[in-house]
Order: structure tokens, then sequence, then C-alpha cells
């Protein structure tokens, strides 16, 4: 694996910046990975980490900020996001899905390349990064796909559309049904040295009447709930049966890969089992995940609807407990955004997804540290976690790193998506719901990307 | 009550208050002129996404008899077939007004969506795999007239229970009304978790069938042998068929219908002394006309509308002149 590189070298609109001088005053700074957890004057100029001085004591020539009482985390990466651009604006492009990025506290994003048409040449490539680079609010990368139009049948020239700067190769979406090809793709994978980012989904056994009624594909968690509701379930064993395939094939071609999206009990236990013999592979879960149950789809609300599907109570302390174990590396959102009226519809028939970007640390926060399951630090840590597996510096508050940083109030209270989204989508899981703990302001390579806008006003 | 979307939902006087009212509608359906009425000058629409014979043509008839202005739109032909979504359609058809929509569609949760987006109360007739409540109504109402109460009666529910709202809709009514159910089919065609999500037993196989008080049979479509939930009809058939040799004479029979004959049920016992088919479809006739009168007058008629000192529709004014 090469050296890594620094997230700020991907593509955004403030690639080469340095911002200003700024200063966040006594503030509580927490870096788990760099052993940091204090009371200090974080002192950011030229673009880096200059000081973690004592409380009160840094002066700066620039904008100083009282951040007592707030808290100072590694700015976030989410190495799992929909763009939607190109073919579906209407949900999201790079500009508004940056945008959210920010907002949610990331310095940095991997975009999926299931879009329409599927991100699968060069010039795809190409494309996304220069749009990145006028608009991007953060830096985003993107993978390339693993097959030739998702269509699951042969590879895309990888070669070239890592050359092209892709950062990774994923399918997300859709599983790589095919075994040889899933081989291959790993085989292959020694030329691009870049990481596959894998969908686990057996089809056959998440679409239960098969290829006849394809309309009655699983829409929900095989369980007490969907047997309630007459609901199609995707049974757990749907992910973890391929996540154990995909580790096997890895494991024999000595590859790396990277499962989205853990859903179930089984899955996390098929990754410590590949982890534990030696398997060069990593994963993520969502905040969804993480904070919701099956129970929610008995609303029949179709905002609870997203692939794979939120499961039981017994599943999300499994992922917690991966979590917590290491089991799971980090944490993603799988920003999905949809057009309305692809929501307001009946269940089965609606889309599946759900935003993330914008809620992610606040319903961590609010759900697992605040009810005491999980350490805010380790929280922190997963949140970048996401970077490492594709060969990205994590960002760190160290003195001399590049600052990327995120000033974030534990104590606020608000309504999610009531002052409205920055993501061109509403399909947020958790409108409507009250959260404590807000981003207030996101720094990338010491430039502001973001200053939420009452904490801005407050501030002026 | 203000709208009908799923048995969950009812409380068991909610059931026993639809109960008594149908009973004094059936002394309507007894009358020469078989009309009343009481929803005189509303509009009910019907809105079938599926194809439907009793259930739309048993509300249809319901409302009619009620006096009420009925508009069945079915998808086939209709705007829906052009593709206007489910909302648009909505809005569409409350420009008329009306004061109740009756909606069947292949989807779970059509039936809420509509509750939410239209000021007309609401009665789900069928949404995909999920509910059909009025069909578990009617039953309840079959059985109680046949055994009074259903406490700790046992019944069986046999067959395709993966896809069937009536299965759903009817093991909630039937322990909601305090009897005991078992689901029984083949393993493949029993939804994983339904004990627990449903408060019943599972079996199966039809070996315990005997302590059954009523056997309710579901409708198996030929369409699960191609998606390999069974081998064949024939060995579904073989396994799983009521027939005269299965069902002992004390023993009570429905069905949902439309029947196989020959899959789900043998030819005798469909028209045996034991079934109550038949009575099932007059039961679903007044138990709709009680759920109408339910959710458009409250449970009371309208002031305007009253006869006497009477508050009770099961005796109304009769119509004067044949409509």
């Amino acid at each position: 694996m090469s050296p890594t590189r620094a997230i700020s070298s991907l593509d955004w609109r403030g690639a080469g910046g340095r911002g200003g001088e700024l200063v966040l005053a006594r503030a509580g700074v927490l870096d788990p990975r760099a052993g940091i957890d204090g009371t200090y004057d974080v002192v950011i100029r030229d673009g880096e980490i200059a000081a973690l001085a004592d409380p009160g004591t840094a002066e700066g020539s620039g904008e100083v900020i009282d951040a007592e009482g707030k808290r100072v985390f590694p700015a976030f990466f989410d190495p799992h996001v929909h763009l939607r651009e190109p073919g579906d604006e209407d949900e999201e492009d790079v500009e508004t899905g940056t945008r959210a990025a920010a907002a949610g506290g990331y310095c940095g994003l991997l975009a999926m390349a299931n879009t329409s048409p599927p991100v699968d040449s060069a010039s795809d490539i190409l494309a996304l990064r220069e749009r990145a680079s006028e608009d991007g609010s953060v830096p985003a990368g993107f993978l390339g796909c693993v097959t030739r139009g998702l269509k699951g049948r042969e590879l895309t020239e990888m070669v070239d559309l890592r050359d092209a700067g892709a950062v990774g190769f994923s399918d997300d979406g859709l599983p790589i049904a095919n075994a040889r090809l899933m081989r291959r793709a790993l085989q292959y994978q020694r030329l691009v040295d870049a990481n596959i980012a894998l969908h686990e989904e057996d089809h056959d056994l998440s679409r239960p009447a098969g290829a006849h009624a394809p309309h009655l594909g699983g829409v929900m968690h095989e369980g007490a709930v969907s047997a309630a509701l007459g609901l199609a379930g995707v049974p757990s064993v749907a992910e973890s049966t391929m996540i154990a395939r995909d580790a096997a094939l890895a494991a024999y071609e000595d590859a790396r890969i990277h499962v989205q999206h853990l859903s179930a009990q089984e899955s996390v236990e098929a990754v410590a089992t590949a982890k534990e013999a030696g398997v060069r592979i990593t994963c993520e879960a969502t905040p969804h995940h993480l904070a919701l149950t099956d129970e929610e789809v008995r609303s029949l609300d179709s905002r609870f609807k997203m692939n794979p599907p939120l499961r039981s109570e017994h599943d999300r302390q499994a992922l917690i407990e991966g979590l917590r174990s290491g089991v799971i590396d980090c944490i993603a959102t799988d920003h999905a955004p949809h057009a309305a009226e692809e929501k307001e519809v009946p269940f089965e028939e609606a889309a599946m997804g759900v935003t993330g970007l914008e809620t992610a640390v606040a319903v961590l926060h609010t759900e697992l540290v605040l009810s005491g399951v999980l350490e805010l630090g380790l929280v922190v840590e997963r949140m970048s976690g996401g970077a490492a597996p594709f060969g990205f510096e994590p960002p760190s508050l160290a003195v001399g790193s590049e600052a990327s940083a995120v000033l974030f109030d534990p104590d606020a209270e608000w309504e999610a998506g009531a002052d409205g989204w920055e993501s061109r989508s509403e399909n947020s899981c958790f409108a409507g719901r009250k959260l404590r703990g807000r981003v207030l302001m996101t720094v990338v390579a010491g430039q502001v990307v973001y200053r939420q806008r009452s904490f801005a006003m407050g501030v002026a | 009550m203000r709208h009908l979307l799923a048995i969950g939902d009812l409380k068991r006087s909610d059931i026993e208050r639809i109960m008594e009212r149908a009973e004094g509608f059936a002394e309507v359906g007894r009358r020469d002129i078989k009309k009343v009425p009481t929803l005189r000058g509303r509009t009910i629409v019907n809105l079938f996404y599926e194809s439907s014979t009793r259930t739309s043509s048993s509300f249809e008839l319901a409302a009619k008899r009620l006096s009420a202005d009925v508009v069945s739109v079915k998808a086939a032909g209709s705007s829906v077939d052009k593709g206007e979504s489910l909302k648009d359609t909505i809005a569409t058809l409350g420009a008329y007004g009306p004061e109740a929509i009756v909606i069947r569609s292949p989807h779970a949760g059509a039936a809420d969506l509509v509750a939410r987006w239209s000021h007309a109360a609401v009665i789900n007739a069928g949404d995909g795999k999920h509910e059909h409540p009025s069909q578990a109504l009617l039953d309840v109402y079959t059985l109680r007239r046949r055994l009074g109460s259903l406490e700790r009666k046992r019944i069986w529910i046999v067959g395709d229970v993966l896809h069937s709202r009536v299965a759903r809709s009817n093991v909630l009514a039937f322990r909601m009304m305090g009897a005991n159910v078992t689901v029984c089919g083949p393993p493949t065609l029993i939804p994983r978790g339904v004990a627990e999500a449903l408060d019943c037993r599972v079996a199966y196989e039809l070996d315990g069938l005997d302590e059954a008080d009523v056997v309710y049979a579901l409708r198996m479509q030929r369409e699960r042998m191609r998606e390999s939930f069974v081998p064949s009809i024939r060995e579904y058939a073989a396994r799983y068929q009521i027939d005269s040799r299965r069902l002992s004479p004390r023993q009570l029979l429905m069905h949902p219908g439309p029947v196989n004959r020959g899959v789900e049920l043998s030819g005798e016992v469909i028209d045996g002394p034991n079934s109550l088919i038949t009575e099932q479809v007059e039961s679903g006739l007044v138990v709709r006309m009680a759920i109408l009168y339910e959710l458009l007058t409250g449970g009371r008629p309208r002031p305007d509308e009253r006869s006497g000192d009477s508050d009770d529709v099961a005796d109304p004014t009769p119509i004067k002149e044949p409509a």
C-alpha cells in the first residue's frame, strides 16, 4: 500500500489555500488518536495547528472565538456519500452535497459511483474532479465502478480510472453477485492499489420471490415487524453470507476490501472472524443503523426505508459493540438524497435511502454518547476512521498538523431540519427529532468552510 | 373512529359496537326496500388499484343501501394507468369532496397515506400483504352469529400466511375477541417471527387440526409454485387441502374467497354443511354498512336524520318512494 495522502489534496474549492489566523479559545479539545484531551486555545495559522496554548493565553492577529464550554474535534471523514451527480441533480449535486458535508463537520468525503450514468470511465472521473475543484465546499474523492455500467458482467478499466484520479472502486447500491468477477477484481486490485468498497447483499435471499416477482423484493428487515406488516423481508444472512464469501476471496488473493454499511449481528461476526484470521478487511456502520431499529417501520413512513434496512434491537446492539471493540472501523452516513416524489408513495414503492451528513454527529452524540452507551472519544475517532481504509491520513489536532477541525457545542438543542437543510433533499430519517449537540464551525486545512447560522450571527 | 386502516388500531369495544350495528342493518336487508336514508347526499369514493369482485361490490352496495352517492374508480383504464401518483389521484378525487374513500392497493400503508393526504374518512379495503380489516370484521361477525362468542374458541388459519393480508387482520381480530389462533402452512409460507408478531401458534402440519372449532383456509395462488415456495400445487394440496376426510362435522369452515376448488379446499367441503363461505359474503354487506355508518356519523345519526327519539339506525325512517 502506498503512503497515505492528505485529505485536503482531494479536489475542492479551497485547494491550495491556507486560510487566515483563527483562535478557538478555551475549547475542550479532544483527539483520541493523537492522545489529546484538555482545555486549550487552539491556534490555527497557515493552514496548520500552530499551537495548543494554555487557555486564555493565545493572542492572535485574526479572529478569536470564545469556545468556552465548546468542544474541538478533528474534522470527520465520510467514506460513503451519494452526490447524485451526474444525472440526478434535482436530488443533490457536488455543490449541495459538499455543503451538507461541511455543515455536518466533515473535512472530506468519498462519492459513490452509482450515478446515472455510472462513473465507469476516466472521463467521468475527470469531469467530477473538475466540478469538485470549482464548487466543492470540502475535499471530495470519487470512486469508480468495479463493473462496467454497474452491470456486474465485466470489469471497468480500473487502471485508467485510477490514473484519472479515482480513489477507490465500488458498485455500491448493488452487490457483485458473480464470485468469479469478484475474484478478478481482487486480483486486478494489485495494479491499482486502491480499496474496493462492497455493498454486500445476496439478491437471491433479499428478493424472496425471485425473478418472477422482483416487485416482491425485500423492503425491510425480516423479523417480527415484517411479519406483522406483511412486508417482504431482507434476512440478515443476505448480508453476512456475502461478507463471508468476499472475506474468503480477499484472503485467498491477499486483497483488501472495505465492507459498507454493516447492519446485522451476523455481519459483525463475519467481519470479526475475518479480522482474526488476518484478512485485510475494514468496515463501516451508519448512524441510522446505530440509532434506530425496524420498530420505526411500523409507521410505514418511507423515511425509514433504506438498504440495508433498519434491523432488530439485537442487531443494533451488535453494531454498537462492534464499534466499541474496533471490529467496525468507522462511521459512514451512506448519505442518499431522494426527491420528495420518490418518497411520497407507499412504503414498498418508495426509493431506498436517507440523507445523513447534517445529522450524523448530533445523532450519535444524542443517542449513544449522552445515554452513556459510547464514549465521546470513541465516536469522534470513528467519525474520521473512514480515511485510513482508502489511503488518507486522518485529520489530527496535534501541533504541526494540517488544521481540519470541528467546533461542536455539546449543549445546543435543535430540531433536525427545522432550519432547513444544506442538502437539496429532505429525506432524513431524523427530521423532526430533537437533537443535542451541534456543529458550529468546520475548518478544512485552515479554511472555515461552514459556520452555523445563529452562531455566525452571535460572533459577528 | 375516524378511519378504518388496520385491526391493530381498534379496541375490542370498537369491534363490538360495529357488530351490534351490523346486526341492526341485517334487518334492513330483510325489508322489501333494502335502503335507508342515513348517508343521503354523502359521496363515497371506491378506489381500487387491484382487481376485486366481492370487496368492491360489497362496499358499493353497502354505500347504496345507505343512500350515499358512490363513485367507483378502477385502476385499469383510469389516470392511474397513465402513471399518476397516488398523491395526485387523491388530490383530484378530493375535488368531489368525498366523505369517505375506500381504497384497495397492492402496497402496504397506502390507506394510511390517503388518510394523511385527504380530509375523508378512509377505509382500508386491503393494502398489499398488510391488512384487510373489513374482511376480519365480517369474519368475526359471521362467527359470532354461529358461535355467540369467540372466547376461547380454537381457530386454525391454514395456507399461504406469508402473502395473506386476510391472515394478518384475522389473527389480530380473532385474538382480540378472545380466540386462540394457530396459523398452519408449509414453512416456506409462514413468515419468520409471526408467532411473536401476532401472538399466535404456528403449526407446519395439519396433525393437530382436530382441536379446531373453526378452520379458516386461505387462497393458494399458483404463482407460489413458480416462485419455489412450494414444489407443486399437487404436493401442497396433498398436505394442506381441507377435505371431508380432514374436516369433522362439528368444525366450521371459512374462506375469504375466491376459492381455488381442488387446491386449498375440496369441492365437497365448499358446498358442505360446515361451510360458512356464502354467509361470509352476506355478512360482508351488513358489516360494511356498519363500518360506513360508524365512520361517517361517528356512530350517531346526524340530528336532521333522527327518527323520533330513536338513536338507533337499525330503525331509521324507511324511504317512502322506491329509488
